[in-house]
């Protein structure tokens, strides 16, 4: 009977949910089957670019790059639930809300071109990811888990670039959104996040009155909002540190780039890799310090060899301002630490 | 609601997310081989297998595999081919990030990262794989071929792996281990066991690469103090492929020529096996001899016991700094089993061997090899209790029977 009770109040539970809404989004979150378009979710009228006004869009301080693809993102919460949050700023999804991500690149004829929109499900056991693809007609997109690739050629600094863009098949979702196994929503911390809606930052503000106090992240490409040290952990942090942390997917390494590192070395600073192979290219270290050209996290960054890259998944071009900043933190380090 | 109510919709929901029974999906190679078969490798549930026809599935991308309870069998290593050699994205050619998974009778080859990784996978099994860079020794291969990491219970069975830029067979962080029948060749390392504990390899082949076999501990990872590894009844001849890993790797420091190296370990057995044809040296035991800032971590080797090897030839072209020089000295070869003398006398390996043996006198980890203060190592009388056979559980012996 002990097992049994639990499961009972489960669908109780999921019964109950259900029956007080009749949004259509709240019976497509709460699975088990996962819907196979994005319309059965309700969250776009007809196409990406008419998000429905019940989604909460947001932007990013320093976002994760993605092949300089533009993101656009939302929030959504059941009816009658409210955003809380943690003493860190890390916001506190209720059951039942689900995080959406679009990716595009600018259309010649002006808008975003979208070509997917991942979706981050809040179920009663845990979060499911899942990737749609948009339909040549824009209308709707379909559940992909197996992932794909998109050939796209889009402007940048004066020239065309072209990268097979890759849409994460459903377990590369969770290669990044892991926290011991689990899958986790990365982004949404308050200190890196702006809401767009001066309400929706008033209502989750009033829910969670501490948020008032934390100060922002700087963002990662604008000098007056931190030091060189300040953006380039928090770019690190950002890009790197959903794997690179002691729960992540890169655990093994020993490299930690979340926040989390105790000493240069969990830092990689003066750190030999471990299972890096062809990826370190001759260099000893993954920083060295004062010194980009022989630091192995530069190497990684600027190739974009599968067998070398960092990160492993959603870079197919090199992300050259990234590279910069990083350039620039470690040559302003001292060449000796000790 | 009655309890007796309440015990029917328990019932009903467990049979809801507990299949009745294991059903089979098939997948063949041809047009979007990548995402049918990635499609499979979600859809699957606890208990079903993905069965792979055969042929060559051209991927472009690496494949992965979450569920739990997951057979992924092919028609034989030389039937069934999982070709990587158009891989675009991520950093291996199959990633298994979930329990009590098997996967045998298939063939990975020339993936651009690592062949098959595995992370915090327990009681996985490799059985009669191959993993393979089919262009030979090079630079530009992949780093390990079949590389469990962080999973407690490992069995690696009846696997051919060829052409790793570091490690053929690598178990890293993981713990009571099983590695057996395979063989491993032209690597730069053949088989590794680095910071890992409990961990039994034996009834190998290690030929053509750089090293053998390597029983490792380094600095700066979660998991670190690796001991009781046991090398036994393996052949481990002619590892003389020049040393072809990338610079700045702890295996571009093995020296060609190296039959089986243990570094900064505790409790490591070396018996029963033939060892020959290394032209550095059959058997080396070192300390971590780079620096390092880790108060955690020990980089002596310790209680390492050595006996009942057959040797063959050994040591006449060592490929470390001074050991020229020392082989000179002795009449123009080096022993078959040296120690770089790491922590000093009480730190002395148990040698029964009938072989030549030597202490390099290097008692500071930080001292150049090229300060070498050669010695001989008298020979043991008698050697500690040995330790435990690695037992796993009975589920992974019976998936590969």
């Amino acid at each position: 009977m002990h097992f049994v009770v639990p499961f009972v109040l489960a669908f109780a539970a999921a019964v109950a949910t259900s029956a007080a809404s009749d949004d259509p989004a709240t019976l497509a979150i709460a699975g088990p089957q996962n819907p196979a378009t994005l319309s059965a979710f309700g969250f776009f009228d007809g196409g990406a670019a008419r998000p429905s006004p019940r989604l909460i869009p947001y932007e990013l301080r320093t976002p994760l790059f993605s092949d300089y693809a533009a993101k656009q993102r939302f929030i959504y919460v059941p009816e009658g639930t409210q955003i809380g949050a943690d003493a860190d700023g890390k916001l506190i999804f209720p059951v039942g809300s689900a995080l959406i991500k679009s990716f595009g690149y600018p259309a010649k004829s002006g808008g975003l071109n979208v070509i997917e929109t991942r979706v981050l499900l809040h179920q009663a056991q845990g979060w499911v990811a899942l990737p749609y693809v948009w339909r040549a007609d824009g209308k709707d997109a379909d559940l992909r888990v197996g992932g794909t690739r998109v050939p796209v050629t889009f402007a940048h600094s004066g020239n065309d670039l072209s990268v097979n863009y890759s849409v994460p098949n459903k377990n590369q979702c969770k290669q990044c959104h892991s926290a011991a196994g689990n899958i986790m929503p990365i982004g949404p911390v308050w200190q890196n996040m702006a809401f767009l809606r001066p309400a929706d930052v008033r209502a989750t503000v009033k829910a969670a009155p501490a948020l008032a106090r934390l100060q922002p992240y700087p963002k990662w490409n604008d000098s007056s909002t931190g030091s060189l040290d300040d953006r380039a952990r928090q770019y690190l942090k950002v890009n790197c540190g959903h794997c690179h942390a002691p729960q992540g997917s890169a655990s093994n390494s020993g490299l930690f780039l979340d926040g989390s590192a105790q000493g240069a070395a969990a830092l990689g600073i003066g750190k030999r890799p471990v299972a890096a192979g062809r990826a370190s290219g001759d260099l000893d270290f993954i920083i060295a310090p004062g010194l980009p050209d022989q630091s192995i996290l530069i190497r990684r960054m600027e190739s974009t060899d599968p067998g070398i890259a960092m990160p492993e998944l959603g870079r197919s071009t090199v992300h050259e301002e990234g590279v910069e900043l990083l350039r620039q933190w470690i040559a302003a380090m001292p060449s000796n630490p000790h | 609601m009655r309890i007796r109510d309440l015990l029917f919709v328990g019932a009903a929901f467990c049979a809801l997310v507990q299949p009745v029974s294991a059903k089979t999906i098939a997948v063949a190679p041809g047009e979007g081989a990548q995402e049918r078969l990635q499609e499979a490798l979600i859809a699957a549930e606890p208990g079903d297998v993905v069965e792979l026809a055969a042929g060559r599935f051209k991927l472009s991308d690496g494949l992965s595999l979450d569920v739990n309870k997951v057979t992924v069998k092919g028609q034989g290593g030389l039937e069934t081919i999982l070709d990587f050699s158009g891989q675009q994205g991520a950093g291996e050619g199959l990633l298994v990030t979930s329990d009590d998974v098997v996967l045998k009778d298939f063939a990975v080859e020339n993936s651009k990262g690592d062949g098959i990784k595995s992370k915090g996978a327990d009681r996985i099994v490799y059985h009669k794989l191959r993993v393979e860079w089919t262009g030979g020794p090079l630079a530009t291969n992949g780093a390990y071929g079949i590389y469990p990491v962080e999973s407690k219970d490992v069995l690696i069975d009846s696997v051919f792996v060829r052409g790793a830029s570091d490690a053929g067979i690598y178990v890293g962080q993981s713990r009571n281990i099983v590695v057996r029948h395979s063989t491993a060749v032209e690597n730069v390392a053949g088989i590794e066991i680095e910071n890992s504990f409990d961990a039994d390899v034996h009834d190998n082949i290690a030929t053509h690469n750089t090293g053998g076999v390597l029983v490792f501990d380094l600095p700066n990872l979660p998991q670190m103090g690796g001991h009781n590894v046991r090398i036994f009844d393996n052949v481990i001849v002619n590892n003389m492929t020049p040393n072809f890993a990338p610079k700045g790797n702890i295996v571009a420091n093995v020296p060609t020529g190296t039959g089986v190296m243990v570094m900064a370990n505790r409790r490591v057995e070396i018996f029963d096996n033939v060892i020959g044809e290394n032209g550095t040296t059959n058997i080396m035991i070192v300390g971590y001899r780079f620096p390092f800032q880790d108060a955690k971590y020990d980089p002596l080797p310790r209680e390492v016991s050595i006996w009942d090897n057959q040797h063959s030839r050994a040591g006449w072209d060592p490929k470390f700094r001074g050991g020229t020089e020392i082989a000179a000295a002795m009449g123009g070869s080096f022993p078959a089993i040296f120690w770089d003398g790491a922590g000093g006398a009480e730190y002395t390996p148990n040698i029964q061997d009938d072989a030549p043996a030597l202490s390099l006198g290097l008692k500071d980890v930080a001292a150049d090899t090229a300060m070498a203060q050669p010695a001989p190592l008298a020979r043991a009388t008698s050697r500690p209790a040995g330790l435990p056979v690695i037992v796993l559980p009975e589920a992974m012996e019976a998936a590969i029977r």
